[in-house]
């Protein structure tokens, strides 16, 4: 291919969503190819057996949790929601951007979003599991939490309908189901096409079972596309709606710095926003892995990245409101927390998270730092922090300063808080590094679509 | 439960060399006044469905019912979520809950919103497969070599043994005529 | 070895084939020499001798057929049954299992419910007392199937008026704390009290050649006239003997003071309910000494406002350091303890009495500021001649309290407000001449038989007596017998060694603070092998294995003379006392003049003053192992489990004394305070600091009580111990100490560090000048919305809370902090302790707190100590405000709507229920409690291994495990008691309940009726007419949360020619 000085690679780059010069097979081939016939690389192995060894970490904590109770946590009274609350809101928050890219990006016909929805999916999927974990052991008595579900007990006690947790129960269970769903019905075709290359009898086996006999027909495309349409439609308003739930954990409460209407919106902001920043952070290493330059291009990550700006704006907003809402509706409660929060003993924390989620990203203005890969990658785990700090700032400042002075208290993380924490971090990476060796991390019928598109462009 | 092997004709098996080659084909058979045939592609072809005659309608084998299914779902599953807490709040265990009124259906809204949407989901995605009549483990196609690219590269048509007007020879004769690289009959063995 | 070849027929003769238990008792001695390597083939024996014995028990058949399978069980559940039995030894082990629900030989009389029989799981209350110091607490003890469970006080005693306090509430856990002593020792080893007897016998006949000469016993104070007959009569049969007496937070003072006054030692008794001003010279009448619970009692139903027309008593106190009763004094004035003489007298100038003769210029000694409290209070008290009171402190000098005597004189106050009555004391003496006597005779070799009854002197007393090389001293006494609940410092150093009985396990008697008899009957035989000082005594006389229940009888026969003797018996019991048996009152000549004293200086400038003070929760140390009264912060530091050397802020400053708040806990937990060095008196010890707003500059406080070695498991090594720096010559005040701050810091369990309230609804205050003129003045900026302000019908218009509608109401006016009540709802409800760690980390379980709150004027935010230069003039002398906070049973409780499981609703009657078996344990109810009254188990705190624990717990509250959350329910298990006996009354039909039935067990405690519980529907219920105040009002009345449980505001008697100090 030859570049005139008009348009330098750059521009060319930018514009395009697939490098040129792909046809279907070669597609195919070279997305397959990752699972199919790739040997097993030593990187994979090291970070699959690391990532894994911190799932253990997981698990240790887990057990040791169940054997002495919560106690091991840092939490106390009056602050009775520590770490297991902050990571399970900020696990939530991150799987948002999967559903969103492949849903409401569809729904809005962005090519781009063809390479990038398959493992965003999949992140969701994971970063929702994590976020699971949390719910089940954070409870004094985990072995009594099916009490939350609705089930004809002989008791004949059902769970209480106006809890925000028992909300919770719901809107998580509902999205991680849409989101499996939605993530699995992608996969269908792409699973075929395995089935169809796979060369060793266990994988055609797997893959046959997996693809359900799917043969391409004009009927199956029809009621599929019918049906993924569908699917995105209903995962938009879902997705918007599982960090408003989230939300009203806290909104519901009486807590001064919980009690605010202006939550919904700004949490299902900060999830885009955190969601968006975790999807970078994984794409960038996984396009440099895999080579995976051609599909995944810098105008993905730039507009991700004029994604992360918008919602960002749209967070600094919704702090800047809690400050005038205290301020404006003079009630001492909510005025005596703003004042805590930038003088309190948690102050730290708050300037942290200003640094973090506002000024850093402000240099998302600037072309030269959006098309910047390495520049991406650090600002995207800038976020990330800063997006853990906002929950943090949320759950716990907020109750060390309640209502009745002589109660209050302060709360410090113990190991187990982190060892916890950091688990589940091994638990995302171990299920992405296996995501990445069995499935196609980039959906391959779509992929075979962008070449239709662009062979007709050509023509 | 005969024991001796399945050996029954399925239809005749065309393949074609582009998206558009196999739009054109279905049309063509179609005018042609056929009836069961099936095109099949490695990736969804806008108006291909339409080509090959399907359409929204309820008539007929070639509906499409996934989204009157969808709806189904969505309102069975909300009407549920709100009346089984109407119930449970109202009638199966009514207390006394920080003074707030037994139906507080305000507080009911979230999760009616969530069964709605599992509700509506559910039954599409499964409403899909099983129109499709999947999972289907095995197909008279499957044991056609070349219909392996079907989720490749390759385009193909199948004209059914079903079909009214169905004539092995002289289908696979036409299929070629409208352009068919490569015509074979697929016979339902195993 | 006969005596087991017996015990083996025995069990053969049963003609049933042997079972379990009986295996279990063949067993016993294999187990036993296993349990103790130590045992020589002569102790061997011994063990072999108790089971005898106890094959010989008249309980033995009893306790093999009912009591041993039970005991059986609970072994096999304990965890380390070989150690369990290390620990008891089998006798005890066997003796205790006999303990569980065995009741006592003798007949009892219950004092509510019908005597005969005992019909299960129905509790039944017996009257009887508690000794403390020179009184005795009439109290009534609850027993289920024979365990006692809960002491209340006793309407019918003068010391209590149905009242009590910690000490009280407390004591039913160091009956069953586990670590109590369970076999008698000598040198260490296990022996029986057979085994004792007989040594003793011995003892007394070589100790009778020399007519006693060699023979020592000692006492604390003693107020039971059948213990001091019998030292009496062991005295008669050893003419050489001495009793010597030994109680180390009793001071002299006060004796020696009388002796200064009236030229003998006299019993000063109060009326507080006469008095309108009261003056208190570092007393703290309200929470120590003698008759504290009924003057509490009659000071605050003086300080009883049903309305603005009400008058109220005024108290100033005079203090070093904020005492309960100092915070609950209207005016308040921080001074050095040696400059009260000094105050006392510039007081007394001012009388006309002696306005001519007393050192004149006395006030120049004192601040403009104290120079003006002077000349108010003198005028109030002359203002009030008759009808005021002046009170020393039991710690202050003989000086102080004979002034006091003479200004009560001065203002015709005796015969009105105090009175005189012979010593309630068996044989009052003064404690440090007679223990420094026993020393010299020690020292000097006279004592060959010293009896330690009670007491621990090894531990308290005073340094420069070395007690603490008393095991030198020991060398030359030939026997050393100690009588304690406890093996402790001093039975370390004793040959023998004699369990103590417990109040509950024997049979004695005491006079109360005014003179008035109390028996005092056993609830419970001895869990272990314990015996009383009685029995004890008995063992050396001629008359061995009394006990002290004939004694008892024939005293009581004494008393009340002829007349039906089994009938008055009986009406005693039932009592618990022998009503009019108080003192009479004497008439005191007075023979002392304030003009006689030399005139008095005040300390040096910022010389150092240490003062000593018995701790508020563990007092001198003798309720270090009891778990409640360690975790129970004290009442105006809010610490606990650690003593602590108390400082001004000022004088902090000065000698750069620090603390920060450790992230862990915070406010509510652990606060890292400075270490300090103090040498005084040639002793060395390292102690925390603890800054205490409101104390006088430049005295530092040294609580006694801590720094335990052998206290038991929980009291040991807790605090540092002030007795190591404690001279004979300054028991109470002294100076020429030296204070170093260090660089270390020491983590300090503080359950409430935030003191301000940062001006939200929470506590209102107000004078009573005031009060009157604005009787409005609790609801000043109240924002709460009036009822019915919803969209939605609320329940009380559905027609819930219909029948009864259970509130709580609490006076501000009359809380000052005791704790009582947390004790009190600590017992009733197997509230678990949780220990320093948990409490360090926020996590005590208490269902009733006090906040303490200072009205210092101070912006908000200076808690963290950052802004001392406002913060340090405003502490000087804070009004203190203490607020007890139960669950407030809110009708629009916020903490059930977010309960995802239900566990928490609401009743028909409007209590705020928590149903633990569905608590999932989210804790998002505490999260939404905007009072913080919730309690959830982080980690299993509940003890459900130690046998002896079990026996204490209320059967009648579930004993809640780890994960669940938990809180006050307004003692729902009395509610139903009341209520199922209301609905069988009238033979089956049923009635209303009566209003002050139904009593909690926090009402129940309170010594000031604080606290109010009935029925808010019913329009003349006590609560109902404090909730018709307009001084009620709701806490954080603004979230429309509708607590049942409301609070009427603070109202103080200011002097209006002292503005607010």
């Amino acid at each position: 291919m030859s570049e005139g000085p008009v348009n330098s690679p750059e521009i060319r780059r930018l514009a395009r969503v697939l490098e040129p010069g792909y046809n279907y097979a070669s597609v195919t081939d070279k997305i397959a190819s990752i699972v199919l016939t790739r040997p097993v690389s030593l990187g994979w192995l090291a970070g699959f057996s690391v990532s894994f060894t911190v799932l253990m970490v997981l698990l240790g904590s887990i057990a040791w949790l169940i054997v002495k109770g919560v106690g091991i946590w840092g939490i106390n009274i009056p602050i009775g929601w520590g770490f297991a609350i902050v990571n399970f809101v900020w696990w939530i928050g991150i799987g948002h951007a999967g559903t969103l890219i492949s849903a409401i990006l569809f729904l809005l016909n962005q090519q781009w979003r063809t390479s990038i929805n398959r493992f965003a999916e999949a992140m969701t999927l994971f970063a929702v599991a994590c976020a699971a974990v949390f719910p089940g052991i954070h409870v004094g008595r985990p072995w009594m939490a099916f009490y939350m579900f609705p089930y004809p007990s002989t008791m004949g006690v059902w769970p209480q309908f106006r809890s925000p947790l028992i909300w919770d129960v719901f809107a998580v269970s509902t999205y991680g189901t849409v989101s499996a769903l939605f993530w699995f019905v992608g996969l269908i075709p792409d699973l075929a096409t395995l089935r169809d290359r796979a060369t060793n009898k266990p994988a055609q086996i797997i893959y046959g079972m997996l693809a359900m006999g799917w043969r391409g027909s004009a009927r199956h495309w029809h009621r599929y596309q019918s049906a993924y349409l569908l699917l995105a439609g209903l995962a938009t308003p879902l997705v918007l709606s599982v960090h408003t739930v989230v939300s009203f954990d806290f909104a519901v409460g009486i807590v001064p710095g919980w009690h605010t209407t202006i939550f919904p919106p700004y949490f299902v902001a900060g999830a885009i926003y955190s969601g968006f920043a975790m999807v970078l952070t994984i794409a960038i290493p996984l396009r440099k892995a895999y080579g995976l330059q051609d599909f995944i291009t810098m105008r993905h990550l730039e507009n991700m990245a004029k994604v992360m700006l918008a919602t960002g704006l749209i967070v600094a907003y919704g702090y800047f409101m809690e400050f005038f809402l205290a301020l404006y509706s003079g009630n001492k409660f909510d005025m005596y927390l703003v004042d805590q929060r930038l003088h309190g003993p948690y102050s730290g924390y708050y300037f942290a998270l200003i640094l973090c989620n506002i000024i850093t990203p402000q240099l998302l203005w600037f072309q030269k730092v959006r098309t910047n890969v390495a520049a991406l990658f650090v600002m995207s785990l800038v976020i990330n922090l800063g997006m853990w700090l906002e929950r943090f700032v949320i759950v716990v400042i907020s109750l060390t300063r309640d209502f009745v002075p002589g109660a209050w208290g302060r709360y410090q993380a113990t190991f187990w808080d982190y060892s916890t924490f950091i688990g589940t971090m091994g638990l995302f990476v171990s299920l992405l590094f296996l995501f990445v060796r069995g499935l196609p991390a980039i959906s391959i019928a779509e992929m075979r679509e962008l070449v239709a598109h662009k062979s007709e462009g050509d023509e | 439960m005969s024991t001796e092997p399945r050996n029954t004709l399925y239809g005749v098996l065309g393949e074609f060399d582009s998206a558009d080659a196999l739009m054109a084909a279905a049309r063509k058979i179609r005018e042609a006044g056929y009836q069961c045939f099936d095109a099949f592609a490695p990736f969804p072809i806008p108006g291909l469905s339409e080509a090959c005659g399907l359409h929204y309608g309820l008539k007929g084998w070639r509906h499409n019912f996934v989204p009157q299914l969808a709806l189904l779902g969505g309102f069975g599953g909300g009407l549920t979520g709100f009346f089984f807490q109407y119930w449970v709040n109202v009638y199966a265990y009514p207390l006394n809950v920080a003074g707030r009124p037994l139906n507080s259906w305000p507080a009911f809204i979230p999760v009616t919103f969530e069964l709605t949407v599992l509700g509506a989901s559910t039954f599409a995605v499964f409403g899909m497969l099983a129109l499709n009549l999947l999972p289907q483990p095995h197909h008279p196609l499957f044991t056609v070599p070349r219909f392996k690219r079907a989720s490749n590269d390759g385009f193909f048509v199948c004209i059914e043994a079903t079909d009214a007007k169905f004539n092995l020879a002289a289908d696979a004769k036409f299929l070629e005529s409208i352009g068919a690289k490569f015509v074979t009959e697929v016979r339902d063995e195993d | 070895m006969d005596g087991m070849s017996d015990h083996e027929h025995k069990i053969d003769q049963d003609n049933h084939p042997p079972n379990a238990e009986e295996r279990e008792l063949r067993e016993y001695p294999l187990d036993l020499a296993a349990a103790d390597t130590k045992a020589k083939s002569g102790t061997g024996k011994q063990y072999w001798r108790s089971i005898e014995e106890l094959a010989g028990d008249p309980h033995f058949e009893d306790m093999l057929h009912r009591e041993f399978p039970r005991a059986a069980s609970e072994w096999d559940e304990s965890v380390d049954r070989r150690d369990f039995l290390k620990l008891m030894g089998a006798s005890m082990a066997l003796a205790g299992m006999a303990g569980c629900g065995r009741t006592p030989e003798q007949h009892i009389v219950p004092y509510v419910k019908q005597p005969d029989g005992l019909i299960l799981g129905k509790p039944q209350q017996y009257a009887t007392a508690m000794p403390f110091g020179a009184d005795a607490i009439g109290i009534l003890v609850e027993s289920h199937e024979g365990r006692p469970t809960k002491i209340e006080g006793n309407p019918d005693h003068p010391s209590s008026l149905g009242a009590s306090d910690s000490f009280a509430q407390a004591s039913i856990l160091d009956l069953y704390d586990p670590d109590r002593a369970k076999t008698p020792t000598y040198a260490g080893d296990i022996r029986t009290w057979a085994n004792f007897q007989e040594v003793a016998q011995g003892l007394a006949t070589s100790q009778k050649a020399v007519s006693g000469a060699g023979l020592r016993i000692l006492t604390g104070t003693i107020t039971s006239p059948v213990l001091a007959a019998q030292i009496q009569y062991v005295l008669k049969l050893f003419p050489q003997a001495k009793w010597h007496q030994w109680e180390p937070a009793v001071s002299d003072g006060s004796r020696e003071g009388a002796k200064l006054a009236f030229g003998r030692y006299l019993n000063t008794v109060y009326r507080i309910e006469k008095a309108n001003v009261i003056l208190s010279l570092d007393g703290d009448f309200l929470s120590s000494g003698p008759g504290h619970i009924r003057y509490q009692k009659e000071f605050y139903r003086r300080r009883h406002l049903s309305g603005p027309g009400d008058e109220m008593n005024r108290l100033y106190a005079v203090e070093p350091t904020p005492s309960v009763t100092g915070s609950a004094a209207d005016h308040r004035l921080p001074l050095k303890a040696s400059e009260i003489e000094a105050f006392a007298l510039a007081i007394a100038e001012k009388f006309e009495d002696y306005a001519t003769k007393l050192h004149p210029k006395l006030s120049l000694l004192f601040s403009p500021n104290a120079v003006k409290f002077i000349e108010a209070v003198a005028t109030d008290l002359q203002k009030n001649r008759g009808t005021s009171l002046v009170v020393a402190g039991e710690q202050q000098s003989a000086e102080v309290h004979a002034l006091a005597h003479a200004m009560n004189a001065a203002l015709g106050n005796v015969g009105s407000t105090v009175y005189y009555t012979e010593p309630v004391e068996a044989n009052p003496v003064n404690h440090a001449e007679s223990l420094h006597d026993l020393a010299t005779d020690i020292h000097n070799g006279k004592v060959d038989l010293l009896l330690i009854l009670g007491g621990n002197p090894v531990y308290d007393a005073p340094r420069d007596w070395a007690f603490s090389d008393f095991e030198q001293k020991l060398k030359k006494v030939h026997t050393v017998v100690h009588l304690s609940s406890h093996y402790n410092e001093t039975s370390e150093f004793s040959r023998w060694h004699i369990p103590e009985t417990h109040f509950l396990e024997s049979w004695g008697d005491a006079r109360a603070f005014d003179g008035t008899y109390s028996v005092i009957q056993p609830l419970i035989a001895p869990l272990y092998q314990a015996h009383s000082a009685f029995e004890v005594l008995a063992a050396f006389t001629d008359k061995p294995g009394v006990g002290s229940y004939d004694a008892v009888r024939e005293q009581v026969k004494a008393i009340l003379g002829g007349g039906d003797v089994e009938k008055n018996w009986r009406k005693t019991l039932n009592d618990g006392l022998i009503a009019g048996t108080a003192f009479a009152p004497v008439e005191a000549a007075a023979k002392f003049s304030p003009a006689n004293l030399p005139a008095p200086k005040t300390a040096a400038k910022e010389e150092l003053e240490f003062i000593f003070r018995p701790d508020p929760t563990i007092y001198d140390g003798r309720f270090a192992n009891n778990g409640w009264l360690q975790e129970l912060a004290k009442p105006t530091t809010k610490t606990a489990w650690d003593n602590a050397a108390l400082v001004s802020p000022a004088t902090a400053k000065r000698l750069g004394i620090g603390r920060t708040i450790a992230s862990r806990g915070g406010e509510h937990g652990q606060v890292r305070s400075s270490v300090v060095n103090i040498e005084l008196a040639g002793g060395k010890v390292t102690a925390a600091a603890w800054i205490v707003p409101g104390q006088a500059d430049d005295v530092i406080v040294l609580p006694l009580g801590y720094g335990r070695m052998k206290a038991g498991e929980t009291g040991s090594n807790k605090g540092f111990n002030a007795y190591s720096v404690r001279a004979s010559e300054a028991l109470w005040t002294a100076t020429g100490g030296k204070l170093t701050v260090t660089d270390d810091e020491y983590p300090i369990a503080c359950t409430q560090y935030h003191h301000n309230v940062e001006g939200r609804k929470i506590v209102s205050s107000a004078s009573l000048e005031e009060y009157k003129k604005n009787p409005n003045f609790a609801h000043e900026k109240d924002e709460t919305p009036p009822d019915g302000l919803t969209l939605y019908q609320d329940f009380q218009q559905l027609g819930y809370y219909k029948h009864y509608k259970w509130a709580m109401a609490i006076d501000l006016t009359k809380c000052n902090g005791c704790s009582a009540c947390v004790v009190a709802c600590q017992s009733e409800n197997n509230i678990p302790v949780v220990g320093k760690d948990q409490v360090m980390r926020g996590r005590e379980m208490h269902w009733i707190r006090i906040d303490r709150y200072y009205e210092t004027g101070l912006p908000t935010q200076t808690d963290d100590a950052k802004n001392e230069a406002v913060e340090i003039p405003a502490l000087y002398n804070p009004p203190a405000y203490f607020q007890p906070v139960p669950c407030q049973q809110c009708e629009n409780a916020p903490c059930e709507q977010v309960c995802p499981v239900g566990a928490t609703v609401h009743s028909a009657e409007g209590l705020n229920d928590m149903v633990y078996n569905r608590c999932i344990g989210t804790r998002y109810c505490s999260n939404n409690c905007p009072y913080k009254v919730r309690r959830f188990n982080f980690l299993r705190f509940q003890d459900w291994e130690t046998p002896s624990l079990k026996l204490m717990r209320n059967p009648e509250v579930t004993v809640r495990s780890r994960g669940v959350m938990e809180k006050c329910t307004y003692c729902v298990q009395r509610i139903n008691n009341v209520r199922i006996e209301s609905e069988k009354d009238n033979g089956g039909v049923g009635r209303e309940i009566r209003d002050g039935e139904i009593v909690t067990a926090c009402e129940q405690a309170c010594p000031s009726e604080a606290i109010v519980f009935g029925d808010a529907n019913d329009p003349n219920s006590r609560v109902s007419k404090l909730r018709a105040q307009q001084r009620n009002y709701n806490m954080l009345g603004e979230l429309n949360a509708r607590p049942r449980t409301t609070y009427l505001g603070a109202v103080r008697n200011l002097n209006p020619d002292l503005e607010k100090a």
